[in-house]
């Protein structure tokens, strides 16, 4: 399809930072065609980001995480919507919201995002256990935190190390569960799990790994006392907080009778098999352009471009997504950066011989699929224009002294 | 408080008080001037937060730190001598008048 004529109306489900750039981008693209944006939260579209960051530490009020002020939706023309979507009627063409109003679409774009797992434990409805995804979510345990001495942390993740290095920095004592032998095992390479391994503990905070939650257990007022870990042991806290992944929000979706493959299943142009319907962002499983497999994201490059791209799409250009994945977290002082996508590497090359700033170069055979900098800023911006021109060094390359990405 | 002015590709000039502390980045995007897209929030990971400074008023500002300076190699319009990171550019006293050009595209 080279796009073809731009729908009569765009409801976009879903406000988060996806939701937002598709709406933003039609107006950028000249689309002159209804555009209605629903939130379920009632706020402003917001950066999340800084939840974990900036935004938990008190620096940044709510305010400050707005994508645009109230006056940009109105100067726009852009219908912003408080309310949950309960129901697609493809055949119709329509979203129903709780409160029983309709929506009409020429084109629907699900940006449903993501929901945190939370733990099936005894306890885990405990006050004082908290997952952290949204603005309220950060609020809530930015207060619970206030109060707090004893922090647990379940997950070594991005989301839950971030949150232990803000708490360690307000003086909590932190410690954090992971039922694997490393953190981030999911997301980055031993070498550099490593490194966050050693930043934690010269923190000060305790890391328990290959260790697994059984119960959380409460006082007398309901409020989390203890983690009881599966070896028998029993960690005080007076705030847990479940940094376990996240589910993708396909159940609209589903409910509508679309494919879901570890997300909302959709071609190279974001498409879902409803060619009234698009999905993007950390909802959507789409094809990777190099390698064909399936892939979902969570990051803010991935919902941003795929806003972006259904945009152009909708307003009359077309074009497979094949934007380089990107990501980055802070932690204490450290940055890591992350370029491409690991699809799973045969070999390591390490530049740097600074434990506390270096860059891992992930290869698949000759193929560069991912390069991890850890306060080297310079070689993350080298390496993405290397992996986005195709200009990617070998490892034999990689390995010659003296090499540098820059 | 200090005044800084956005001047986008058609030439049109904004001039918005933005409080010392808060980023010409924020500036724009709170004053809903167009222009500077911020993907990142501020985080110099995405250089869509673009500007020329205005070569009058480029002596108000200290020179770019290295991560500014490797990520301003990451523009979408051509990098010049001018060119900033407006996310890194905080308001003050000292940046009072300030004039700030944004590029035809950010990405």
């Amino acid at each position: 399809m080279a796009g073809g004529a731009p729908p009569e109306s765009v409801v976009v489900v879903g406000a988060g930072q996806g939701g937002y750039q598709t709406a933003a981008s039609l107006r950028e693209h000249g689309y002159r065609g209804g555009i209605t944006l629903i939130s379920a939260e009632d706020a402003l579209p917001y950066e999340r980001p800084p939840l974990t960051k900036a935004y938990l530490k008190g620096e940044a009020d709510e305010a400050m995480l707005w994508l645009r002020p109230a006056t940009y939706y109105v100067r726009q023309s852009i219908d912003l919507v408080s309310g949950t979507v309960t129901e697609i009627d493809p055949a119709a063409r329509s979203v129903r919201l709780s409160d029983g109003s309709t929506y009409d679409y020429g084109h629907l774009v699900l940006a449903t995002g993501a929901t945190p797992r939370t733990l099936d434990v005894p306890g885990a409805e405990l006050r004082g256990v908290h997952t952290l995804r949204t603005a309220q979510d950060a609020a809530a345990l930015q207060s619970s935190l206030a109060g707090a001495r004893r922090v647990v942390v379940v997950g070594a993740g991005f989301i839950g190390l971030e949150f232990a290095a803000v708490a360690r920095e307000a003086g909590v004592r932190v410690t954090v569960v992971e039922t694997l032998d490393r953190p981030l095992a999911r997301a980055v390479s031993a070498y550099t799990a490593a490194h966050f391994t050693r930043l934690h503990r010269r923190h000060g905070t305790e890391l328990l790994f290959g260790q697994s939650v059984k119960s959380l257990q409460g006082d007398s007022r309901s409020h989390v006392k203890a983690v009881e870990l599966a070896d028998g042991s029993r960690l005080p806290a007076d705030l847990v907080l479940i940094g376990v992944g996240v589910t993708p929000r396909t159940e609209l979706a589903a409910a509508a009778g679309l494919p879901v493959h570890g997300g909302i299943a959709v071609d190279s142009r974001l498409r879902t098999a409803d060619p009234h319907i698009s999905a993007i962002g950390d909802c959507a499983a789409f094809p990777q352009v190099r390698s064909g497999s399936r892939l979902r994201l969570e990051c803010v490059q991935n919902a941003v471009g795929h806003g972006r791209s259904v945009a152009e799409r909708l307003a009359g250009t077309s074009r497979a997504y094949d934007e380089l994945p990107w990501f980055w977290s802070d932690q204490f002082s450290t940055t890591v950066q992350i370029a491409g996508f690991d699809e799973g590497h045969d070999s390591e090359v390490v530049l740097g011989t600074d434990p506390d700033a270096f860059s891992v170069l992930l290869f698949r055979g000759d193929d560069l699929q991912a390069v991890e900098s850890v306060n080297r800023p310079g070689d993350h911006a080298a390496a993405r224009r290397l992996l986005t021109q195709g200009t990617a060094p070998t490892p034999e390359e990689a390995s010659a002294p003296g090499f540098g990405l820059k | 408080m200090p005044k800084i002015t956005y001047v986008n590709v058609d030439g049109d000039q904004t001039s918005v008080d933005v409080p010392a502390g808060t980023s010409v980045m924020r500036g724009a995007v709170f004053n809903d001037i167009d222009g500077i897209v911020a993907q990142c929030g501020g985080n110099m990971q995405c250089a869509t937060c673009h500007v020329y400074v205005d070569e009058s008023t480029l002596d108000k500002l200290d020179p770019p730190q290295e991560q500014e300076d490797e990520m301003l190699g990451f523009t979408a319009c051509p990098r010049r001598p001018n060119s900033r990171l407006s996310c890194q550019l905080k308001s003050s006293d000292a940046l009072d008048g300030l004039i700030v050009h944004t590029p035809e595209r950010q990405n």
